[in-house]
């Protein structure tokens, strides 16, 4: 009998070894360690010896039992990770191959622009104002300190229309008066807002220049707004927008509706000031309009400029996105040719 | 406005160099938007940037001024001469040359007095005056027909003055410069091109930009004399005015030079005038260009006895208003009529020139005029602006006039006009001048506390320094305690009477010489307004986002459409799909297919669909975008729109097999709608059949919340579809008010809690009428499933064998669930039974076995 266990261990741990799939050890198990496997048998001849030698015969067989036991689950293991790397192995895609198509979507630039106008705005407690289009022209003009056949009317190519005092806006600082007269209270409550907006001037289509274009206006009033006030939010503005601790410049300019006037550079954000082809080599921006609201426009907005003050700033968000991403004709804003809209 | 900055020395002291002059006078206002070197180095002051100048830096060793004392005949070339220039050396240099204006002195001996011209050694660096491009050289002897030359007289193109090269530059004789004096010091230059805005009207001159410069660098300025010498008889007599709208002319002033010659102006005159692209025509014509230019005050010059001829004796002077159907042949060979605003100079016999603007061809100056009327007025800039709109011509005048000129430099236009004619011309002027002044301007006067100053600048001014600012701007200024009265000088009308606007005024001027960057950047310490929730600005952008997220993108159509273009959208016989009010006309349009406003969103996203169509096999686009709604008198409505357009595949080629899905339909739009008003947690919405004429009457739908209509989408109308040329696929579009969305979105919206007890799921099959919508099966099963049926998904529609003819199977996945507990079999069933039972009961419904 002796010989049977050792002739047994040696053909089951043979067989064992040349296993290499599930099923094969499967197999195996059932014929070895099986309830009706070889070593079933063995056990079921255990009753059948005598009593003396049941308690050996019985231990060589558990002994057996435990030793193909453990060479099972070895086996188990090695063909696991056998498998496992042939899975890796022979699981290998072409990964340079084209990607599902997935649907993308995207803003068009100018709205991206004008969001991120609206969050630092917003964080400052400038609000959004929608105002009208189609507007009067005294609201446009008169209101604004641009009286009819003021010089500073000949700046800007209006369109009319057909309706005499009817024009389009030609920008968005008529807004102004509206949300003075709106939110004033008769000009006794202070006044934050921004207003963006579609403006339109009669203008050659060109790359450059477009019949219609986003503004973004901003207007503050208060009691004690001081031009101070105006030169340290604008550039608060700037370094958020383009970059911190750039450099601002603010220059003396002209606008009916603001006085003092200035426009407000900021350094090319392209060459960091150093000068480059799109700053024309001065190393400075232009990105905004900007004064003091102008005593005459704070009275129509029904403030009284003795005891309130104010400034306003406009800026042009094609513009901005143009010099960000290096375009060149302002005709993509508004062709929605999706070769140009997939880009942002 | 070109400013040459050897012409600005006159008047003021510049000690700094040109390049921060400019970044100074753009910083205060006067955009410096060029710089034009010549012969002069660009010097780059410290942390100023310029584009780098191409432009000829003349060596100042080998080009240097001449003087030619003889010219020769060129032994064996008629064309060339040979100029003998004396440079500073103890050897005349002999020089060939084809200059044909030293031709006339060709073999006649010694020049007396010489020629004053550019001369360049051997080695000099110039423009090749032959060459069409322009192309640098430098200087190497050679022979030429037989004579060894290495140097040369120059033309103004070699030297990069002008594009002149008939001849040598004859210069006057300066006594400052002796022969050999470096060229950059006689002739170099830098001409600043300066942008004025409206409000610098005072600077558009030589001396209004001066005095800027003067208050920037608190120099001081030197006026030129205007004093003149007047020898002849006096005026009176020889001349009158006659002002009739004092309002339009408020002061009109002449002057007569007699026996004066007219011919080319001097050197140095000439010069200036073209540094500033004026071209040089006559003595007396360029006089008056360059007061206008020196003063601002435009002048202009008559021909005084062609005057006396038309009135048969002393003219008189009328300015007036035009008679109905009068004309006036102008300088610039137009016969002008002349409408009911345009101010007229006239005399007895009739209309002589637009005032102020341009002057009438009859009475012009020619090479024959011996005596010359000089006239220097003022005229209401908004009557000029008139007359300009009306006939359509600028001049140097009417720029000048449109933006104002203060009528205080009539006067000194007129003296000094006249001495630098009879300087230039000889003649005797007339005693005295005639000036009528109909109308000065008020004097004002601004009062200002210093403490506003500081109060609205933001930074802490004196009243010494406040004074001292505006004085250097020439105001007159008195203090009193804290109280700073200034009174304007009387070369400005930009500051006015209005004490609040007078008081902006000043401040300006403070802030701006003092420097913008001297005043700090503060955090506003200014109350907070209230802030106020802005929903509709939140939920536009809420929608933009979800559109975005389903695969969309955002397209900006131009506002502007025509008629025509949306008249395209009803298909034959139908009634317009358009809002029933009237187009925003454009007066005067940018194209006739953009007169007016559009009031719907589908035509210019039809067009945009067109365009990509070339380039794209998918398209998903959508726009948030106003239309414009006319309410006759009334501003029009604007009402905000949201258009979606899809055509096209739904998926984009690609190399599995079987990915190349079909075309985007109904359903497509169907979904991305209703993810919207989910988005939106609006749930009251309901569809109806369309009734929108622009589409396909089977494939479309309004979309409903509550009993509002709020859009429709669909299929476009075949018809439609064919009239913008989108025939290759089909065009689902979709055009929804924004303003109900904003209105019924749900701002607060309650979660349903996960279930935690097990979920029952079954599949049913009704065979119903092929014409049931399937909406309605759905609402049946779901009214008859109640509380316990969570979810209802239809997964097959099917007719077909062995469906019996004209009925359809409609498969159902159901989900039973009780969040109390856990369902049994036997509830199902009964929940199933119901189901069954409502469909066969209402729909007539079979169970599909
Ligand atoms: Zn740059």
């Amino acid at each position: 009998m002796n010989y049977s266990i050792d002739e047994l261990r040696e053909g089951a741990l043979k067989a064992l070894e040349n296993i290499s799939a599930n099923d094969a050890l499967a197999n195996w198990r059932s014929q070895y360690l099986g309830r009706r496997g070889a070593l079933g048998k063995l056990f079921g001849t255990i009753g059948r010896l005598p009593q003396a030698q049941r308690a050996g015969f019985g231990q060589q067989v558990n002994a057996l039992q435990q030793e193909l036991d453990a060479a099972y689950a070895q086996r188990e293991q090695l063909i696991q990770s056998q498998l496992l790397a042939r899975d890796l192995e022979e699981g290998e895609i072409d990964i340079s191959l084209p990607a599902r198509p997935q649907g993308r979507g995207g803003l068009h630039p100018s709205t991206r622009t004008h969001r991120e106008f609206q969050t630092i705005w917003a964080d400052m407690g400038f609000q959004v104002y929608h105002s009208r289009d189609v507007e009067a022209d005294e609201f446009n003009f008169t209101l604004l300190n641009l009286p009819p056949h003021h010089p500073a009317r000949d700046m800007q190519d209006t369109f009319y229309t057909t309706n005499s005092n009817v024009l389009l806006r030609t920008h968005t600082s008529p807004g102004q008066i509206r949300a003075m007269r709106e939110f004033g209270a008769g000009g006794t409550k202070p006044i934050r807002v921004i207003l963006p907006g579609m403006c339109y001037r009669q203008e050659q289509v060109t790359a450059r220049s477009e019949i219609q274009f986003t503004q973004v206006e901003g207007l503050a009033i208060g009691r004690n707004i001081r031009m101070s006030d105006l030169k340290g939010t604008i550039a608060e503005f700037a370094r958020r927008m383009y970059k911190p601790k750039a450099k601002v410049r603010f220059r003396a300019s002209y606008f009916p509706f603001t006085e003092p006037s200035m426009e407000v550079d900021v350094e090319c954000f392209l060459c960091g000031g150093a000068g480059c082809r799109v700053c024309k080599y001065t190393g400075w921006l232009e990105i905004a309009g900007s004064g003091m609201v102008h005593p005459t426009v704070l009275r129509n907005g029904g403030y009284d400029p003795s005891v309130w003050s104010g400034f306003a700033f406009g800026m042009g968000p094609e513009r901005i996105t143009m010099l960000k991403h290096g375009i060149q004709d302002i005709r993509y804003f508004w062709g929605n040719d999706l070769r140009f809209l997939q880009q942002f | 406005m070109l400013v040459p900055v050897s012409w600005l020395k006159d008047y003021v002291d510049i000690d700094i160099p040109v390049e921060l002059l400019a970044e100074r006078l753009t910083v205060a206002g006067l955009e410096v938007a060029h710089i034009r070197y010549i012969g002069l180095p660009q010097e780059p002051a410290p942390g100023v940037l310029m584009p780098r100048s191409e432009h000829l830096v003349w060596d100042r060793e080998k080009l240097l001024l001449g003087r030619i004392v003889e010219v020769k005949s060129h032994p064996q070339a008629d064309r060339l001469v040979l100029a003998m220039v004396d440079y500073g050396a103890p050897e005349l240099e002999q020089c060939v040359t084809g200059a044909t204006n030293l031709f006339g002195y060709k073999d006649q001996g010694e020049i007396t007095p010489p020629i004053w011209s550019a001369f360049a050694m051997e080695g000099a660096r110039v423009w090749d005056g032959h060459s069409a491009k322009p192309r640098q050289m430098t200087l190497k002897g050679k022979e030429l027909r037989g004579i060894f030359n290495k140097s040369m007289v120059c033309s103004e193109k070699e030297l990069g003055i002008s594009d002149e090269h008939e001849g040598v530059i004859v210069m006057d004789h300066d006594e400052r410069y002796v022969a050999g004096a470096p060229l950059a010091d006689v002739l170099g230059d830098v001409v600043l091109d300066i942008e004025l805005t409206p409000n610098l009207a005072r600077c558009f001159s030589m001396i209004g930009v001066a005095r800027e410069i003067a208050a920037i660098l608190d120099g001081d300025m030197r006026y030129p004399s205007f004093d003149f010498v007047a020898e002849g008889p006096a005026i009176e007599g020889q001349v009158a005015i006659e002002i009739r709208e004092p309002e339009l002319n408020p002061r009109f002033t002449l002057t007569l030079l007699r026996d004066t010659r007219v011919k080319p102006s001097p050197f140095w005159m000439q010069r200036r005038l073209k540094l500033i692209g004026q071209r040089p025509r006559n003595n007396i014509v360029d006089v008056t260009n360059y007061i206008t230019f020196e003063l601002g005050q435009p002048l202009h010059a008559f021909d005084y006895d062609k005057l006396v001829e038309r009135a048969g004796g002393a003219p008189t002077i009328i300015t007036r208003l035009p008679d109905a159907g009068e004309d006036l042949k102008t300088l610039d060979d137009v016969r002008r009529d002349l409408g009911a605003e345009t101010i007229l100079v006239a005399d007895t016999a009739g209309a002589l020139s637009l005032g102020g603007v341009i002057g009438g061809g009859e009475t012009e100056i020619s090479e024959a005029t011996r005596n010359v009327l000089v006239e220097a007025a003022s005229w209401n800039n908004i009557g000029i602006r008139k007359t300009i709109k009306e006939q359509r011509v600028h001049t140097e005048a009417s720029a000048r006039f449109s933006r104002g000129v203060h009528p205080s430099q009539a006067l000194l236009g007129c003296k000094r006009g006249i001495e630098l004619m009879r300087r230039l011309g000889g003649g005797q002027a007339a005693q005295g001048l005639l000036d009528d002044y109909p109308l000065p301007p008020p004097t004002v006067t601004v009062e200002l506390p210093v403490a506003r100053v500081k109060r609205l600048l933001g930074m802490d001014v004196s009243l010494e320094q406040a004074a001292d600012v505006l004085r250097r701007l020439e105001f007159d200024v008195t203090t009193d305690g804290d109280m700073l009265r200034a009174t304007a000088p009387d070369h400005r009308l930009d500051i006015s009477a209005d004490p609040a606007v007078g008081q902006a005024d000043l401040l300006e001027e403070i802030a701006r010489i003092i420097g913008y960057d001297q005043i700090p950047e503060t955090i506003m310490a200014d109350e907070m307004p209230p802030q106020r929730e802005n929903t509709a600005v939140f939920i536009e952008e809420r929608i933009r986002d979800i559109l975005v997220g389903q695969g969309l993108y955002e397209v900006i159509s131009y506002r502007f459409t025509s008629r025509e273009s949306e008249a395209r959208l009803a298909p034959d016989g139908a009634p317009s799909p358009l809002p029933d009010a009237e187009y925003i006309e454009i007066a005067n349009p940018a194209a006739s297919e953009r007169n007016v406003l559009r009031q719907t969103l589908m035509s210019n996203m039809l067009e945009s669909a067109v365009n990509n169509a070339r380039y794209q096999s998918s398209q998903r686009l959508f726009e948030v975008g106003k239309v414009y709604l006319g309410r006759g008198d009334l501003l029009p409505d604007e009402p905000l729109r949201l258009g979606i357009l899809l055509t096209g595949a739904r998926g984009r080629t690609w190399w599995q097999e079987g990915a190349i899905e079909s075309d985007m339909d109904f359903y497509d739009m169907k979904g991305i709608v209703e993810n919207m008003l989910a988005g939106l947690h609006i749930e009251d919405y309901r569809l109806e059949r369309g009734t929108h004429g622009s589409y396909h009457p089977g494939r479309s739908a309004g979309l409903y919340i509550g009993r509002e209509r709020i859009g429709a989408f669909g299929e476009i109308h075949p018809q439609v579809a064919a009239r913008f040329k989108l025939t290759e696929a089909k065009v689902i579009y979709g055009e929804l008010q924004v303003a109900p969305l904003i209105q019924r979105h749900q701002r607060l919206h309650t979660i349903t809690p996960l279930p935690t007890t097990p979920a029952v799921l079954e599949d049913i099959a009704l065979i119903v009428s092929a014409d049931l919508p399937a909406g309605e099966v759905e609402a049946v099963i779901r009214q008859a499933g109640g509380r316990l049926l969570r979810d209802v998904t239809l997964f097959d529609v099917y007719s077909g064998d062995p469906i019996p003819a004209g009925k359809k199977s409609l498969a159902y996945s159901l989900t039973y669930q009780d969040e109390n507990c856990t369902l049994t079999d036997k509830n199902a069933a009964k929940i199933r039974r119901k189901i069954i039972g409502a469909a066969r009961h209402r729909l007539q419904a079979e169970l599909r076995s």
